[in-house]
């Protein structure tokens, strides 16, 4: 495991990939910092861009590295190596690269300037979201015979969690807007991880007085201990779910 | 050492290979051989795990191939087709391959010595002719020395020298008793290296059958007129090799 972990690694590294990802996120954030000298403002900017960004190189990103180790995967699986490391081996290659580049690149900015508790839970859910977008890739990547496609689902799969889930999301909202629909918001958001992290990100900023009645509501649940922990929860189960049935669909796959 | 039971895979509606049923044993040399599309590489990527088989159980040295992944150790095995990572060089290749399976102490490296592979290890594969990156398919399938050895159009875009010193290699370990199954369309270079043949025709085994009693049987002394007998046979025949 540890060798195969340490080739995908290798091989990242000379792809200068996660390189460019990291520089870009570490001037997006110095730049920001520069511009605004309140803190949460510049968390609540780099929320708004971090929750488009993350996840679509999340996405696209380990599909196309996936595609470009096939060799290396077809080398390995005719040795003695069980399929589910080889597996495991892309997955934490690529995750570990991705969260890398987001925490030092968010992550080093956010820590001199001081953002606070604000800026914690930007990494925390930043580094979770990119967790979820990776194992989306691989079920898009492992499903699909060719690059081509893989990636037009991956595009897919973002499009609708960044702007479809949350158009229909809205229209639901307003549609039934003389019901209470706080509980049934709260599970429909729950299956968006992007909507999930600005939810957490939002309530932590205080912005929540904004949103009237139903962000008293919010507050009240994410801004407890147990809401954050549930949040926090339900985004890993984000990463689990995509990540079983792709491991399983990986198993059974005729290269 | 490997026995096959049953072995039927379809893809999509194609039947690849249809109730294949082989008993392959150490110290023979297969040729497997059969027209494009006859299901060759399929059968041989069931006994590899790479594709999973619809139904039927594949055994080497009787342990199911589906329960562990172990047995793998005692295969080395040369694609027809051998694709490498483009940025790892010929060295790194190696050595990966080397830290992948660190059981194996010593390392076979008649075949890396003979290609002269050592003087391109800082070449990087993408670099690589058809040609030489063979050569370096058939030195990682001997580097483990191991008892099984699969090699699936060896000789293809080899040069003629490569290809001898290969043949020499084949011969060399079928005399230390190993198990080498071969494909290959080019029956010349089978006729010394081969003492069966299994014949597979859509997904079927056509005919299987020491190469002494296939040439008794059509009564051709070399073996591609042989081969071209059998082709026109119509009913399948299916002779038990058990006997050598």
């Amino acid at each position: 495991m540890t060798q195969i972990l340490k080739y995908v690694l290798y091989d990242l590294l000379r792809d200068k990939f996660a390189l460019a990802y990291t520089l870009f996120l570490w001037l997006l954030t110095f730049a920001l910092f520069q511009l605004d000298a309140d803190a949460g403002k510049v968390v609540l900017s780099l929320m708004n861009v971090v929750l488009l960004v993350v996840p679509l190189v999340s996405i696209v990103f380990p599909v196309i590295h996936y595609f470009n180790s096939y060799e290396f995967m077809e080398l390995m699986l005719v040795q003695p190596v069980h399929r589910g490391i080889v597996f495991f081996g892309q997955y934490l290659g690529v995750a570990t690269s991705l969260v890398t580049a987001f925490l030092v690149g968010v992550g080093i900015p956010v820590m001199l300037f001081g953002a606070g508790m604000a800026g914690v839970s930007l990494l925390v859910s930043g580094s979770l979201l990119t967790l979820a977008f990776v194992s989306l890739a691989f079920l898009a990547a492992v499903y699909t015979p060719d690059k081509a496609r893989a990636i037009g689902m991956a595009l897919l799969f973002w499009i609708y969690f960044t702007l479809v889930y949350d158009g229909a999301l809205l229209w639901v909202v307003y549609t039934f807007s003389d019901y209470p629909l706080e509980k049934i918001t709260l599970v429909l958001i729950a299956l968006n991880p992007i909507d999930l992290a600005r939810i957490i990100l939002l309530l932590q900023l205080d912005v929540s007085a904004l949103m009237g009645y139903t962000g008293a509501f919010y507050q009240q649940f994410f801004g407890s201990a147990l809401g954050l922990s549930v949040s926090a929860g339900v985004l890993v189960i984000w990463i689990l779910i995509p990540l079983y049935f792709a491991l399983r669909f990986f198993l059974m796959k005729d290269v | 050492m490997i026995s096959i039971y049953d072995i039927t895979k379809k893809f999509g509606k194609l039947e690849a290979l249809r109730h294949i049923n082989l008993v392959w044993q150490a110290g023979h040399a297969y040729g497997l051989i059969g027209p494009n599309g006859s299901g060759k590489t399929t059968l041989i990527k069931c006994i590899l795990g790479l594709v999973i088989p619809g139904t039927g159980t594949i055994q080497v040295d009787g342990e199911p191939t589906s329960v562990s992944e172990q047995y793998r150790r005692k295969i080395g095995y040369m694609p027809q087709l051998g694709r490498y990572p483009d940025n790892m060089t010929v060295g790194q290749v190696i050595d990966m391959m080397k830290a992948i399976r660190p059981d194996t102490a010593v390392h076979d490296e008649d075949l890396l010595r003979a290609f002269e592979l050592p003087t391109l290890s800082h070449k990087r594969m993408r670099t690589l002719s058809g040609g030489t990156r063979q050569k370096v398919s058939a030195a990682l399938a001997f580097l483990f020395s191991p008892a099984i050895l699969i090699l699936d159009e060896p000789t293809a875009g080899l040069d003629p020298i490569a290809s001898e010193l290969l043949k020499e290699k084949i011969i060399h370990e079928k005399e230390k008793g190993k198990l080498i199954v071969i494909t290959s369309h080019i029956l010349s270079d089978l006729d010394e290296l081969i003492t069966d043949i299994v014949y597979l025709q859509e997904g079927r085994v056509h005919y299987q059958n020491t190469i002494n009693h296939l040439k008794q049987h059509t009564g051709e002394s070399r073996l591609n007129k042989a081969i071209a007998h059998i082709m026109r046979m119509p009913e399948v025949i299916n002779v038990s090799s058990s006997t050598a």
